[in-house]
């Protein structure tokens, strides 16, 4: 019995939430075979970090015929392999992709798919036990899963990336998959954009914005602020809404979930559509002119101010310590 | 062209949700509904293709007698007609509810007025299946890419577009396909007072599918246990800053 | 964060816009150590005021309602906060344009500026209304917006800036610890961030009220209920003008809707849906409201039928396309019983205060005033109609509440007779004679809970009778809740004898070895009278202004029984009860549900007594003034020879259980007599208007005294009394007005109808002038009825005193017309039997 993970490749490695997803393969699999499906060149496959996983098999397809992304093309190739292996489960990180792709993996083999799963053991009779996130992590559902193989994402924001005890021996397996013409017939085209959404999903730190930030023009202290900590600048719901900032900025259960090690929420009152999407943050500060403001529930430090008047005094110190620094 | 907008009726939650005392569902003695906020985006963008290139925007739900609300929501910003799959109020899985969409499609294209294009949002904000716009592709056989945030369509071919890791992903396929769609690709307007009155006057086309059992059960839900916590306030106004910024150089994160 | 003070002198709940005002105007009248608790966040904690539409129109029939707008108008004003945009009533109706006239003539009396205008003139001021859907309406210009949240943050700043107040903002109040030992009485506020010990706690907190006050034990009669409100925009009309308002505020009063500029949007607000009360416990905490837990989802259905009915008003600017509906709540809003606010120090625990259900329109207002309450000073505004304390058990239990509520809900912009009685909660208390009154026809108005009769319809054998005497009324409004039978058994009372249920009398007996002295110091009247003798007396406050008009039976040495108007009974044992010693050497004891009251007055009450009882009931056996236990259809009744009707007669005190008995012995021996059964429309108005009684809350109130109201005794009693000194000074003073009973000289309107006043209009001069006095009291009519004795409709007013002449010609103003009336009387000579022979005989 294998368990097939779908990993995603990320610059130079394998994607943040393709590590934490391959931890939750890992303990799903117990012991058994834990195979990595990837997509790309052979030479790109991070045969370190995979082994360092416990991943025992890796089956990379491409770049061949598939050239970039394709999601019915890479379901089909789970499918093969999922048949080849006999894997007992396939699962996929939580992204957009992800989900894209178990979706499709789902409808050809008629299979349930469970979406973004925290935690998930056998439950005899070939059941699976399942607690699952539901409202974007603000609610979890226990379920059962029956099905001949589990297929299952991985929520992006609960387990944690972990390497297994010890790293286990890895063998590169490059597949050639027989692919029909229809599923290739939707296929992605790339263009190197600056989206934003990408490196506010992983960025280190993010300076978040809200209501308090008054108007479009308020964000350049953020922005300041942001590059100041080699961070990115991300919104509540109501600033996107309001027009002040892009979409891809939105931070929260409509917009992106991030995981920062520091959030620094400024002038965010912090509806629970907006703690969906930062709840993950290893450390959240709050700036905020009212100390009744809910988001101090969920931040470990809070300043009690203006935004205003906190951020450029703030950003004026760090320059300061680090103009001190220097000389 | 006709365009099909899939809308599902979920609840308006406010900084917490409560589940009601049986752990099977959330607790909406107070709380009102609404689509879900991909999908109103979803019929916003539906709207905006029919008024460049003619046709007729249907919406349709799957859910109890009550949904017709969101339909009538749908209707006041400017669809054509409205259909509503009426529940018992169980909860449909993701293959019974294709099942029942796809009857829709079908039934349609059999009338000779098959649609063109289906929208969805990405995935639905209370169950988050992620899946059903795929699978209703698959069994009517059209292409589908999800997540999107801007569609180009001339009426033959789409090109669709969304972000994924910084970069954009493009598609292009042609028509019939299906389209889930996320927020951020429209602002979605507001119901004018005459549109609300039009809508109030339609009339919702009712079908009843049948409902079917799946392989993902749910046995209950909670509220994820967290931490309430109560923030070490670090001072008032910029006379804070040296705190805070003591607590940044401790979080390994200053320059 | 625990920076929770320990201690405070009180603990303010609720930072709406009441809590702020209160707290700013506490530490102005220099209370320290103040705490203002939210549980939501500054400036907006989720409350009605954060979803308030915040305007104010000035024109209100209460008296109370309208002091507190107006002194909450000009708290905004003077905190920069209030834009004046003025505001028009619209009429889609004929019944709606008489009610404008008569909303103007009340504006008038209160020097409130308002104007008829046409529907054309309603187009200048509003280019965006379809004038062709109304037939005119009243200009207030006066009407503005405030900013509510701005309003409350600077009175709490200021509170903060002068060191008197800390605000904990999130801070949850889990309980509120009331000492038992004796009188129940707070002891301390606890909330999630701590204990404050405090003797002094006000419930401010709105819709949140009745479950905060529970958690001392007292309970507040206010129910949450939904107001839906929708806010359309952009609106291009108004992308052009500047500020946040620029048109009148429109109320389409018919529809029960308004429409209201607010920046670039038109909010449209409705009191025409069905009534939704939401139960205190169901309001959802901040974390569970998709918005605040007042902005409750908005349920479109409900609202659909206003659309309509606002596009047919403002068809091009509501129906452009363009223009969407950006938010849409159904809001919540307090709603009492009777529509006033919850003001005072609750009945039940001692230091605990409310200060809810009051709007954005009176919130400063309601504020100043329970603050000038608490530290001791007589309110500025009377507000005894808005007294916590002024409810019965019955009036105060959740379905009461909420019936009321619901049925009040969709009166809010209706046309509301004076005299319009309630169909919902009823009836709740009846007396031993109801189910005879019933057979009698009686037609049943309420007080306090008590179905009193105000007429009976087996009295219309004596409309042929009387016919030429009754003053019928030929509009419907006057005839609307009123009947020639009153005037008929008025008549018939004169003639012979009348029998009058007045069980909904409130009973006290003070008793114990302080209770002459606890007596005296209330009373303006000697009580230091001999066992056996009634004292009609008012009580006053500080200011001496009136507080109570009672009658007190001495029955003993130790021992007075309180016998007072039902209506104000509750407030009036509150008032007794906090001024009872703190020994306990003089104890309160509510008789109110123990003894039941029957009235027999006219010139054949003696010889109906008489045979009934063999006590002795002649004149000099039994004199006025006096009381005692006498025999009667064997049982012991309590008799009182007083009158407030100007007949020879006794009031009748039985315990409640025997009171059928005598009803049926004073029936059997009346009926030879011409006895009929008189209802409260000849007891509370015409008897006693042609006798010149005055009225507690009509006449009596807070605002005037012993020397306007002409009721001066010769001497001033040695003994202390509340009002005392004040007293003292309007004995010498001059008084600035004088209250007057006045006839109507000409009843005839411009069309031909016979009018009849039906109180609270306006008096002017001759010339059509407003009259106000050197206090700047408007002139205005405190009661007004028919008194079938005199063949006149009399008005009660305080006139200024260089009008207060007999015999002076004055206007009265009556649905936007003038009527010409004479002083008949300047003072308390009756106009009927002025030498009370009658009462004496």
């Amino acid at each position: 019995m294998t368990v097939l993970c779908l990993v995603e490749l990320d610059g130079d490695g394998a994607a943040d939430a393709s590590l934490r997803a391959l931890t939750f393969a890992r303990d799903l699999a117990g012991g058994a075979d834990l195979a990595a499906v990837l997509f790309g060149a052979a030479a790109e496959v991070p045969a370190q970090a995979l082994a360092e996983y416990g991943v025992t098999s890796a089956y990379v397809t491409g770049p061949g015929r598939l050239a970039g992304y394709a999601p019915l093309a890479w379901a089909r190739v789970l499918a093969g392999l999922a048949e080849q292996t006999g894997a007992s489960a396939v699962l996929a990180a939580g992204t957009d992709h992800g989900h894209e792709v178990m979706a499709h993996l789902g409808a050809l083999t008629g299979h349930p798919v469970a979406a973004n799963c925290v935690s998930a053991a056998p439950a005899g009779d070939g059941d699976w036990r399942l607690v699952r996130q539901r409202w974007a992590g603000l609610l979890l559902e226990d379920a059962v899963l029956s099905a001949p193989v589990a297929l299952l994402t991985v929520a992006t924001d609960t387990v944690p990336p972990q390497p297994a005890a010890s790293p286990a021996s890895l063998a590169v397996h490059v597949h050639e998959p027989d692919l029909a013409e229809e599923d290739l017939a939707v296929g992605a085209t790339e263009t190197a954009g600056q989206a934003g959404g990408a490196s506010l999903a992983t960025a280190r730190v993010v300076v978040g914005g809200g209501r308090g930030v008054g108007g479009p023009d308020g964000f350049a202290a953020l922005e300041e602020l942001a590059a100041l900590l080699g961070g990115v600048v991300g919104v509540s719901r109501v600033v996107t809404s309001e027009g002040w900032r892009p979409h891809s900025q939105q931070v929260g259960q409509t917009g992106t979930k991030i995981t920062p090690e520091l959030y620094l929420a400024c002038g965010i009152s912090g509806a629970i559509q907006h703690i969906a999407g930062c709840a993950s943050a290893k450390h959240i500060i709050a700036v905020n002119k009212d100390p009744g403001a809910p988001i101090l529930a969920h931040a470990e430090y809070a300043v009690i101010g203006d935004l205003h008047q906190v951020i450029p005094a703030l950003v004026a110190a760090i320059r300061d310590r680090g103009g001190g620094a220097a000389r | 062209m006709e365009i099909l907008v899939c809308v599902k009726r979920v609840p308006m939650v406010g900084g917490t949700i409560v589940v009601t005392a049986d752990g099977q569902d959330v607790d909406t003695k107070m709380s009102g509904f609404a689509m879900s906020p991909h999908e109103e985006c979803a019929v916003e963008e539906a709207i905006r293709l029919t008024e460049r290139l003619g046709g007729r925007v249907s919406v349709l739900t799957l859910g109890p007698p009550a949904a017709a609300e969101q339909l009538r929501d749908a209707l006041a910003l400017g669809a054509g007609r409205a259909v509503l799959l009426a529940t018992d109020g169980r909860e449909w899985g993701p293959i019974a509810t294709t099942a029942a969409i796809v009857a829709e499609a079908r039934r349609q294209a059999d009338a000779g007025q098959g649609y063109d294009l289906l929208l969805l949002g990405n995935e639905a904000a209370d169950t988050g299946d992620y899946q059903v716009g795929v699978r209703v592709a698959h069994a009517l056989g059209w292409p589908v890419v999800t997540g999107i945030k801007g569609i180009e369509t001339d009426g033959g071919t789409v090109r669709a577009r969304r972000e994924y890791r910084g970069r954009e992903e493009l598609f292009e396929f042609a028509l019939p396909a299906v389209i889930t769609v996320k927020e951020g690709i429209n602002l979605p307007r507001y119901p004018s007072l005459p549109g609300r009155l039009r809508a109030k006057r339609a009339v919702i086309e009712e079908h009843e599918p049948q409902w079917q059992p799946e392989g993902l059960r749910k046995q209950g839900l909670r509220v994820p246990e967290g931490e309430r916590k109560r923030a070490n306030v670090l001072g008032t106004g910029p006379d804070a800053v040296p705190a805070l910024v003591g607590v940044l150089a401790e979080l390994g994160v200053l320059p | 964060m625990n920076d929770t003070p320990a201690r405070a002198s009180a603990v303010i709940i609720g930072a709406g816009i009441v809590g702020n005002s209160l707290a700013c105007h506490l530490a102005r009248l220099g209370w320290r150590d103040l705490v203002l608790v939210d549980k939501g966040p500054m400036p907006n904690p989720g409350g009605s005021t954060g979803h308030a539409s915040n305007f104010i129109f000035p024109i209100e029939y209460s008296k109370m309602m309208m002091e507190l707008t107006r002194d909450s108008t000009e708290q905004y004003e003077g905190l920069g906060v209030f834009t004046r945009s003025g505001g028009i009533e619209v009429a889609r109706t004929e019944e709606r344009m008489a009610e404008l006239r008569r909303r103007c003539s009340a504006a008038r009396a209160w020097g409130i500026p308002a104007q008829q205008v046409s529907p054309g003139e309603v187009r200048k001021l509003v280019p965006y209304l379809d004038e062709a859907v109304i037939l005119g309406g009243a200009h207030f210009p006066t009407v503005g917006v405030v900013d509510s949240l701005r309003a409350g943050t600077l009175m709490r700043e200021e509170a903060e800036g002068s060191g008197a107040l800390r605000v904990l903002a999130g801070a949850e109040v889990l309980g509120i610890e009331v000492d038992e030992s004796g009188p129940r009485r707070v002891r301390a506020v606890r909330t999630d961030q701590g204990e404050i010990a405090t003797d002094t706690c006000v419930v401010a907190c709105g819709v949140w009220s009745p479950r905060v006050a529970a958690m001392a034990g007292a309970r507040l009669p206010l129910t949450p209920i939904v107001h839906q409100m929708i806010s359309v925009g952009p609106v291009p009309l108004f992308a052009g003008t500047t500020g946040e308002i620029a048109y009148p505020i429109v109320r389409d009063v018919d529809t029960n809707m308004y429409e209201r500029q607010h920046g670039g949007d038109m909010e449209v607000g409705s009191y025409a849906h069905r009534p939704m009360i939401v139960s205190p416990g169901d309001i959802p905490s901040i974390a569970e409201s998709a918005l605040s837990p007042t902005e409750l989802p908005f349920t479109a259905d409900d609202f659909d039928p206003q659309l309509a009915q606002a596009l047919e008003l403002m068809p091009e600017l509501l129906g452009d396309e363009r223009v969407g509906i950006r938010y849409a709540i159904n809001g919540l809003i307090s709603m009492t019983p009777d529509g006033h606010p919850l003001l005072g120090e609750t009945p039940e625990v001692k230091g605990l205060w409310s200060a809810a259900a009051s709007w954005i329109k009176e919130g400063p207002g309601c504020g100043r005033v329970v603050a000038e309450w608490m530290t001791g000073q007589v309110p500025a505004v009377d507000v005894h109609e808005a007294d916590i304390a002024r409810f019965y058990p019955s009036q105060r239990t959740a379905a009461h509440v909420q019936a009321r509520a619901r049925e009040g809900f969709n009166k809010m912009y209706g046309i509301v007779h004076p005299a319009e009685q309630w169909e919902s909660g009823r009836p709740v208390r009846v007396s031993p004679f109801y189910h005879r009154e019933r057979e009698l026809g009686a037609v049943f108005f309420e007080t306090a809970g008590w179905e009193r009769p105000h007429w009976y319809a087996c009295n219309e054998v004596l409309l042929d009778r009387y016919a030429g005497r009754l003053m019928p009324r030929e509009a419907e409004w006057e005839a609307r809740w009123w009947s020639p039978v009153i005037n008929a058994e008025h008549l018939a009372m004169r003639d012979s004898g009348g029998l009058v249920d007045l069980s909904a009398f409130a009973v006290f007996d003070i008793t114990g070895p302080a209770a002459l002295a606890t007596m005296q110091s209330l009373a303006v009247a000697q009580l230091d009278v001999a066992p056996g003798r009634v004292v009609y007396t008012s009580l006053l406050d500080e200011r001496g202004g009136f507080k109570a008009d009672l009658t007190v039976m001495r029955l003993g040495a130790s021992h007075f029984r309180v016998v007072t108007g039902g209506a104000t009974g509750m407030a009036e044992k509150k008032w007794f009860t906090d001024h009872l010693p703190a020994d306990g050497t003089a104890a309160l004891a509510d008789l109110t549900s123990a003894w039941t009251t029957l009235g027999l007055w006219g010139p054949r009450a003696r010889q109906i007594m008489q045979a009934v009882s063999d006590d002795d009931f002649s004149h000099s056996g039994f004199p006025f003034g006096s009381c005692r236990e006498v025999e009667a259809a064997g049982i012991t009744v309590l008799a009182s020879r007083i009158s407030y009707v100007g007949e020879l007669g006794w009031e009748l005190y039985v315990p409640m259980e025997q009171g059928a008995r005598l009803w049926d012995a004073l029936w059997d021996a009346g009926r030879p007599h011409g006895l009929v059964p008189v209802g409260m429309g000849v007891y509370g108005t015409t008897g006693r208007l042609e006798k010149g009684y005055r009225a507690f809350g009509n006449e009596l109130t807070a605002d005037y005294n012993l020397a306007e109201a002409g009721m001066m005794r010769p001497r001033v009693k040695e003994h202390p009394f509340a009002g005392k000194d004040a007293y003292l000074t309007q004995r010498e003073d001059p008084p600035a007005a004088v209250l007057c009973t006045l006839t109507v000289d000409d009843h005839r309107s411009a069309r031909g109808e016979l009018r009849y006043m039906l109180g609270g209009e306006p008096i002017l001069s001759a010339g059509g002038e407003r009259l106000v006095d050197a206090l700047g009291r408007p002139s205005y009519v405190t009661s007004a009825g028919s008194g079938p004795s005199t063949g006149k409709h009399l008005l009660m007013a305080y006139l200024p005193a260089g009008d207060a002449r007999p015999g002076a010609r004055l206007g009265v103003e009556y649905f936007g017309e003038r009527y010409p009336v004479t002083v008949a009387v300047a003072g308390a000579t009756p106009l009927f039997d002025p030498q009370n022979e009658r009462i004496r005989s």
